[in-house]
């Protein structure tokens, strides 16, 4: 059709929205693109559907986790792996991307979102009628 | 439709910053007793590790595993655990970004030497390993009087 090398792949990195000094954790993500649509997924090993916030603003897309973890109060920490409790990361989406239709599971601390194409996007089927 | 699966508002938020807070002092002290080492620095699973004096809690982020597939053993104080991420790649699709940990792990952990391999419990959840060790009654701290 185009040649499009290019649906989310710029990375938006954020002016830090509030909260800015809390450190955070840049998840792992696999992200892939079929004809008719992408998918995302990101690790947030820790984050429970309470703790998640996806949001597309415009043309970014910003996945947001916090760790629920349960710990006890006398505990004491002798080896840190992962050291903060809050993961983020935005993408800007490409405007062949419709947004508002993204669909989002989580499962097992893994994030996965659909992204379609717009409809004008999608590949078309041609039907051949036989006269 | 907004792409919004849930929000932080007002009362809720100030929750989230006072466990945020509690979090962070737990899991960034700078306390590090000799008694545990030998964790290979950002091998996969990234792991943490707190004790008190009646339990050893091991906390591994492993999202996306079948927890039943796992096998954690412990012996001589040693813990193991060992296991697969396989990620299933569909080759007609073209990968943007491929960064997700793929493939088998075994994370060796030296814990302290009063622990009871007979008490482990272990429990899944959000893609988190938790783990508990329980620590013998004997190693609880006594006091020793110079004569």
């Amino acid at each position: 059709m185009n040649n499009r090398n290019d649906m989310t792949e710029r990375e938006v990195v954020t002016q830090q929205p509030v909260a800015t000094s809390q450190t955070t954790i840049r998840p792992s993500v696999d992200i892939f693109e079929d004809e008719t649509g992408i998918t995302v997924m990101a690790d947030m090993p820790g984050v429970s559907k309470k703790g998640l916030d996806v949001q597309v603003d415009k043309e970014t897309l910003t996945i947001d986790g916090r760790t629920e973890i349960s710990t006890l109060e006398d505990m004491e920490v002798v080896h840190v792996g992962v050291r903060a409790t809050r993961y983020q990361r935005s993408f800007s989406l490409s405007s062949e991307l419709d947004a508002d239709k993204t669909e989002a599971t989580l499962k097992d601390g893994v994030l996965s979102l659909r992204i379609p194409k717009r409809e004008q996007f999608q590949p078309r089927k041609i039907e051949i009628r036989t006269v | 439709m907004i792409a919004r699966l849930h929000g932080f508002e007002g009362g809720l938020l100030n929750e989230f910053r006072r466990m945020e807070h509690e979090m962070d002092k737990l899991f960034s002290a700078g306390v590090w007793p000799n008694t545990i080492h030998s964790v290979a620095k950002d091998s996969y699973p990234p792991i943490n590790i707190g004790t008190t004096s009646t339990q050893v809690d091991l906390y591994l982020f492993i999202a996306g595993v079948n927890p039943e597939s796992l096998i954690i053993s412990i012996h001589d104080s040693q813990l193991t655990v060992e296991g697969e991420r396989l990620i299933s790649k569909d080759t007609k699709v073209k990968y943007i970004r491929n960064e997700r940990y793929d493939g088998a792990f075994h994370k060796v952990v030296n814990l302290p030497e009063d622990v009871d391999a007979d008490k482990v419990e272990a429990s899944y959840s959000n893609g988190v390993l938790h783990i508990v060790v329980q620590r013998r009654e004997a190693s609880k701290p006594r006091q020793i009087t110079v004569q």
